[in-house]
């Protein structure tokens, strides 16, 4: 027989939900600590999107994304979780603006770090030119926050991925983790596909997609620095350990990141799929890496992944 | 889209002390449900705003049986529905209840 759930504590209750399949709410309620989440701009204040209407489309109370602070391990955080089910995630005026806000917030105090829950298609097609600005927007509010001392940590793993603008804004971040149905590149598969036609880029090859766009993948090129297993508590662990070891920022970092990238692409340039990668890099066997469980993955890519640490 | 309006007499006052509480995604077969206690005690109001067009008569059979069921008294809900099936305008109701009646914020 199943426990009472008053039974369950916090912590267990967040090793069996699913990150992916969660909503945002649920994320952030199991993500912090128990109680501690305070919302900003919350759903009763109906800051809905001022497009959507004109296009017939329902509107969402909160647009889309929670943003508010509460504590980690009882030290004071900043949070923002997208909605990866209403319109994709997708970035539109104030849904943009929100983030943009909590960044600032965030620069003016300078000590408290901001866990971006990325779950986003990218720009919100409705309402293109708001959203384009918002992404830019959060970019320039994201570097500013970290030129202030602040760590802004990207987490990955809703069912919309990080594509699109909120690709850019990932990449601007102090450090990521991702699991693996958690994406991150900025066109999506489909986008591919029309664009470059099915040679290029089969969208209906979700192994190609996920190995190409997956966490694995990412955690493997050191784009994103640690590797969480589908569920709320991994991911809470590994924000703690992100902020435990994100370092200073200054110009030196900047430098470094463009040489780790540069270095990527010397590497790996003419590489045609991501096992090409893998094997370069050393891995037995890459055409298996998809395969591996949770567990054996995180040991391999903490032998063989490479980081971002001393630079981003 | 279409906004629709009920507004019923009921009973008895919801229980709990928390002011508003929000449930559900606005997606394809699926609504949002913002609950606030924001009404006299035998009062209640649903306002909805719903993608699909002329189901007025189902969406009175559903608010009808709720109010009966749970004696919302004194709550205010508002639905942003992306086209939900009555059993899961239903559910979302049920559960909004459920959490405005937990004690706290």
């Amino acid at each position: 027989m199943t426990a009472p759930l008053k039974d369950i504590t916090p912590a267990e209750r967040a090793r069996s939900t699913s990150f992916y399949e969660a909503s945002a709410r649920t994320r952030l309620e199991l993500l912090l600590d128990a109680g501690s989440f305070v919302e900003f701009i919350g759903p009763e204040q109906r800051e809905v999107s001022p497009h959507l209407k004109i296009f017939d489309l329902p509107e969402q109370f909160d647009d889309g994304i929670v943003v508010g602070h509460g504590r980690l391990d009882e030290s004071p955080v900043f949070v923002a979780a997208q909605e990866g089910r209403f319109m994709g995630g997708a970035f539109g005026e104030v849904h943009g603006a929100k983030l943009t806000g909590l960044l600032r917030a965030a620069r003016e105090i300078g000590t408290i770090p901001v866990l971006i829950l990325f779950d986003t298609g990218g720009v919100r097609l409705q309402e293109a030119n708001a959203g384009e600005l918002a992404i830019a927007e959060i970019m320039r509010a994201v570097m500013e926050a970290r030129a202030a001392g602040v760590k802004v940590i990207g987490l990955i793993g809703g069912r919309s991925g990080c594509y699109g603008g909120g690709g850019l804004i990932a990449g601007c971040c102090s450090a990521l983790a991702v699991s693996e149905p958690g994406r991150i590149a900025v066109s999506g598969p489909e986008v591919i596909e029309t664009n470059r036609g099915v040679e290029e880029f089969d969208s209906r090859d979700r192994a190609l997609v996920w190995r190409t766009m997956g966490g694995k993948h990412r955690r493997l090129l050191g784009a994103a620095d640690v590797f969480a297993d589908d569920n709320v508590q991994d991911f809470r662990e590994a924000a703690l350990e992100l902020i435990g070891l994100v370092g200073t920022f200054g110009l030196d970092k900047l430098t470094a990141e463009q040489e780790r990238l540069a270095d990527r692409l010397r590497r790996y340039g003419a590489c045609q799929d991501a096992v090409d990668i893998w094997t370069a890099e050393g891995i037995a066997h890459a055409e298996t890496v998809p395969e591996l469980p949770a567990d054996q993955f995180i040991a391999l890519a903490d032998r063989i992944g490479r980081t971002s640490r001393d630079a981003r | 889209m279409e906004d629709l309006r009920f507004e019923h007499s009921v009973s008895a006052r919801a229980g709990g002390s928390r002011t508003s509480a929000i449930v559900g995604v606005v997606a394809s077969g699926n609504l949002e449900v913002l609950v606030e206690r924001v009404l006299p005690d035998t009062e209640c109001a649903i306002d909805i705003k719903t993608a699909a067009i002329g189901f007025g008569e189902v969406w009175t059979a559903v608010i009808g049986d709720f109010v009966e069921r749970h004696s919302p008294g004194g709550l205010r809900f508002s639905i942003n529905d992306g086209g939900a099936r009555p059993d899961t305008v239903s559910l979302r109701l049920a559960q909004a209840v459920r959490l405005i009646a937990e004690n706290g914020q």
